[in-house]
């Protein structure tokens, strides 16, 4: 095809890299506030799981708090599964996301935003609830800063990684199972190191170590993951 | 799957594609916007191959699928702000003209969750004028519209071609375009 | 012109040709090699001082652990190179490593628990290699899920390439994490699973064999499913209709 383009005058009103990311930010910030129990469901859910145990298992805080660790932190982990179904869902069905794809922008580019955007509306606020969770389940209040800083890397961390399983099993029936089989294996390292860094904080130890093998987690997530959520958008709009 | 295409367009031109249910429109579209990959053959964008550079040859133009490319719970505004705003920074003059001139002035600040299928369209309509692209590819761009809206489009892309833009159309009726203009494709299922 | 047989590679009734020209040479030596391998293990090799005849375990359990990550790493580069340079073939030899791996990986986890049981008294305990091998088989049930998920065979395809070579990303990440994890909390069995006190040369060469073996085995059985998997996705080509016949 030839063109010679009659374009309009548009030099000057290219955004920048930086501007693009801050729009599809901002687009879905407002949208999440706009839908407001999209925001609400996963921290229901945890609070929900992390009541289970003590139904299940104990009363007792003593042993609740030995457990308590893991308790919140497989129960942020399945809350998390759950908020990645919407990650891209809703934008694959009504056709943005192939809009995204078409805009002539950098895609992984958008999709850190998006990423971004999901972490700030469902990790952060799961790592802010968790130390009343886990004061319900015996944590001494020493351990509060400790919990929120864990479970905010590692919300990070798992909502890159969970973006890629999003973007695969766009476009499948059996969405919301097989994305939570997929991405529990490959978010092992983050539940290991979270809960040991939980647990040392809880302990009022140092817990550096473990926390900074899962920033290391999160770097190597924020800089692979969404070239490879962006190849999987790719394929699903093939 | 399609095979043994082979097609031209200048600018100036609407290439209208014709053709059954299934008979691989939509298909035609999606691949020569590069979203499908072609096993054989190539598409080329002023002399060059579009896979050298995809990226700028996404950025030269506009597709439009079968539904408008809109979030239902933004506003009509906010949803072309967004969407345009990737290519190029969009004052809410300039959306609220350009809504104008699509026959739905005054619904930059309606949710389009209250628009009906029409007004969604035209929307959409107004979102591919503000991106300012010299290639159209347009699935089906008359669907949910009355004869007035239907002959809208054909005015849009007339205009557009006359500007020097070119136009790729998938659609079960031809467009009302100047004869003189319009290239016709039509897909034979199988 | 190395090129032109990676550019053959590509043709499915080539590689089905290959692959059943090819079958024999792997299945025979990997037969012999298995029975020299069990004799050499069960029988002649000499009994650990200290487990006695319980180590004999690795000359099943060691192959089948080390068989069901090679296959993995196969399979995650034959899904790269269907994702590269867009070979069919290529997917196709990824989908017939999956199952052939997850059986490995069974097998691992059935020997190791059996095996073990001895040692520890339970049949199972969350000892690194095994606990490994667990999250292997998720990642290959989750890979023949994904693919199973799409009634489109090249999104299938494509997809579950994807999500192979993400998983060989996070292989050694997860592996590594599980040992860290293991050592934090000083399992209940400190030894390490199969492994004999002292190694002498009549233990390691039969167990020698059993890796070559079972390595020559695994290729003949995906020589086999490779084409059963070709034919099936060429089924409307005419060429299978010839090779059907033939």
């Amino acid at each position: 095809m030839n063109a010679t383009a009659a374009v309009l005058d548009t030099r000057a009103d290219i955004p920048s890299a930086f501007d693009v990311a801050g729009l599809a930010l901002a687009r879905d910030l407002r949208l999440a506030f706009r839908k407001r129990d999209e925001i609400v469901q996963p921290l229901a859910f945890f609070a929900v799981v992390t009541t289970l145990f003590p139904l299940a298992i104990t009363p007792e805080l003593s042993r609740l708090r030995e457990i308590a660790p893991g308790v919140l932190w497989v129960a942020a982990l399945l809350a998390a599964l759950l908020a990645l179904e919407h990650l891209f869902r809703d934008d694959a069905r009504d056709g943005t996301l192939e809009q995204y794809a078409l805009c002539g922008r950098s895609l992984t580019w958008l999709l850190y935003a998006k990423t971004a955007a999901h972490w700030v509306l469902t990790g952060l606020p799961l790592a802010v609830l968790a130390p009343f969770a886990g004061m319900a389940l015996g944590v001494p209040v020493r351990a509060v800063g400790g919990i929120v800083i864990t479970l905010a890397i590692g919300t990070l961390a798992l909502s890159l990684i969970g973006a890629i399983s999003a973007a695969l099993t766009l476009g499948t029936r059996r969405g919301g199972m097989l994305l939570s089989l997929l991405t529990l294996p490959l978010a092992v390292p983050i539940l290991i190191f979270g809960a040991q860094a939980t647990e040392l904080a809880m302990r009022a130890q140092s817990f550096a170590a473990p926390l900074e093998l899962l920033a290391a987690f999160a770097v190597l997530g924020v800089t692979l993951a969404p070239l490879a959520a962006a190849a999987a958008v790719r394929i699903s709009l093939e | 799957m399609l095979r043994g295409l082979a097609l031209d367009v200048a600018s100036g031109q609407v290439l209208q594609v014709t053709g059954a249910n299934g008979a691989g429109k939509t298909s035609l579209l999606r691949a020569l916007c590069g979203l499908l990959h072609l096993e054989a053959g190539r598409i080329t964008w002023g002399g060059r191959d579009v896979r050298a550079d995809l990226s700028a040859f996404h950025g030269s133009l506009a597709y439009l699928g079968h539904e408008p490319p809109l979030k239902v719970d933004l506003t009509a505004g906010e949803n072309i702000r967004y969407w345009v705003g990737l290519r190029r920074r969009v004052r809410p003059a300039e959306i609220a003209d350009t809504l104008a001139s699509v026959g739905v002035p005054g619904l930059a600040d309606r949710f389009v969750r209250t628009l009906s299928a029409g007004q969604r369209r035209r929307v959409a309509l107004a979102g591919v004028l503000l991106l300012a692209a010299p290639l159209w590819l347009l699935d089906e761009p008359t669907a949910h519209l009355d004869s007035g809206g239907q002959q809208l489009v054909g005015q849009l892309i007339e205009q557009h071609v006359r500007a020097g833009g070119l136009a790729v159309t998938a659609v079960h009726h031809e467009i009302a375009v100047s004869p003189e203009r319009v290239r016709r494709l039509e897909l034979a299922r199988g | 012109m190395s090129w032109t047989w990676f550019h053959r590679l590509g043709s499915p009734p080539y590689v089905y040709r290959l692959a059943r020209t090819l079958t024999p040479w792997f299945a025979w030596p990997a037969a012999l090699l298995i029975v020299a391998g069990l004799y050499g293990g069960l029988v002649l090799a000499p009994p650990d001082y200290q487990q006695g005849d319980g180590f004999r375990m690795i000359y099943v359990h060691v192959p089948t652990a080390y068989l069901s990550i090679m296959i993995y790493t196969s399979m995650g580069i034959a899904a790269a190179v269907g994702l590269i340079w867009r070979m069919k073939v290529a997917h196709a030899v990824a989908a017939s490593c999956a199952p052939i791996g997850a059986s490995f990986t069974v097998a691992a986890l059935a020997t190791g628990s059996l095996f073990g049981r001895p040692m520890w008294g339970t049949y199972w305990e969350w000892d690194p290699r095994l606990t490994s091998e667990l999250l292997l088989l998720f990642l290959y049930l989750g890979y023949m899920g994904l693919r199973s998920a799409f009634d489109d065979a090249q999104r299938a395809d494509r997809a579950s390439a994807l999500l192979a070579i993400v998983g060989l990303v996070d292989v050694p990440i997860v592996h590594y994490s599980v040992i860290w994890w293991n050592s934090l909390h000083q399992a209940p069995s400190l030894l390490r699973l199969g492994r004999p006190t002292i190694y002498t040369a009549s233990m390691l060469v039969p167990l020698l064999f059993m890796i070559f073996g079972f390595t020559l085995y695994f290729v003949a059985v995906l020589l086999m499913r490779l084409r059963g998997e070709v034919l099936r996705r060429e089924r409307a080509a005419s060429w299978v209709k010839e090779a059907l016949a033939s």
